[in-house]
């Protein structure tokens, strides 16, 4: 539901998510409506440290007063529009292969993190999203003692 | 129903003879091409390469984009989850002798390359008239 169950499988090639995304896509093609952008827009990584997670996404071209970044929980939500330009009269296109239209993508995020301290860049077309972990969720080291 | 729509940056097919020296992945930047009255403006999307990395050239009828990306490295982090790769941008485009070769203007922003490639002005009209024998 919060799309890819990524840290279900911990490794980098997660078969359900494959699973999921071709079913998507056969659900896309088969349904001959064409949404207006596919749920895997924009791609994104995520890398984890002890402290906090840094999530990038690949947003060429996009405002980035338009973007949103929301987190509720352990769910990180990246929205936004990527807009196509507006044509005036007389032209036209000769092709268009970039992505157009509305696009949200659900993360859900190893621990939960600090909701306040969430910082969002945006530079070269790259989204960097840096989440540092919730005091509370931060693991605890217990010492071993000897009698 | 509308075709197959590739969403993921799409790796270049380059031939064995043209093997690359540099051991990185190359993609293939998406575009729009829009025609304009006195123009064609070509958008190519190079997230992670910014003006001093995108190179455009021309030679003869050759239009070339290359756009070089440094590799992401958060360090203390580790990747746990990847969607997309990092590489280098290339394309290439045949372009007709009704462009102005002069007046080629390229920007870079947000990711995103913009070409204007204006027509040249001896090329706006030449029809030519058949006949019958």
């Amino acid at each position: 539901m919060f799309g890819p169950g990524m840290w279900r499988f911990g490794g980098r090639m997660d078969p359900l998510h494959e699973m999921q995304r071709l079913q998507g896509e056969m659900n896309r093609v088969f349904s001959g409506l064409g949404q207006p952008l596919n749920p895997e827009v924009p791609p994104v990584n995520a890398w984890v440290g002890e402290s906090d997670v840094v999530v990038t996404a690949e947003l060429p071209g996009v405002d980035p007063g338009k973007v949103d970044v929301s987190v509720v929980g352990d769910t990180l939500t990246i929205s936004g529009v990527l807009e196509a330009e507006a044509l005036k009269a007389g032209e036209s296109y000769h092709r268009q292969e970039r992505s157009h239209g509305r696009f949200t993508r659900s993360l859900q995020l190893p621990f939960h993190v600090e909701a306040g301290n969430v910082e969002a860049k945006y530079e070269r077309g790259i989204l960097r999203v840096t989440l540092p972990r919730a005091e509370a969720d931060k693991p605890r080291r217990v010492s071993v003692k000897s009698e | 129903m509308e075709g197959k729509v590739e969403y993921h940056k799409k790796p270049v097919q380059t031939p064995v003879e043209m093997e690359r020296t540099r051991n990185r992945k190359v993609y293939v930047p998406k575009v729009d091409i829009i025609e304009t009255g006195n123009a064609m403006v070509m958008y190519a999307d190079v997230p992670g390469a910014d003006e001093k990395s995108v190179e455009v050239t021309l030679e003869k009828n050759v239009l070339t984009i290359t756009g070089t990306v440094a590799p992401q490295e958060f360090p203390g982090r580790s990747i746990a989850y990847s969607e997309y790769d990092v590489g280098d941008y290339e394309r290439v485009f045949t372009i007709s002798d009704e462009v102005d070769r002069d007046r080629i203007g390229a920007v870079v922003k947000n990711g995103v390359l913009k070409l204007t490639l204006h027509k040249a002005p001896q090329a706006e009209v030449k029809k030519i008239a058949v006949r019958t024998e």
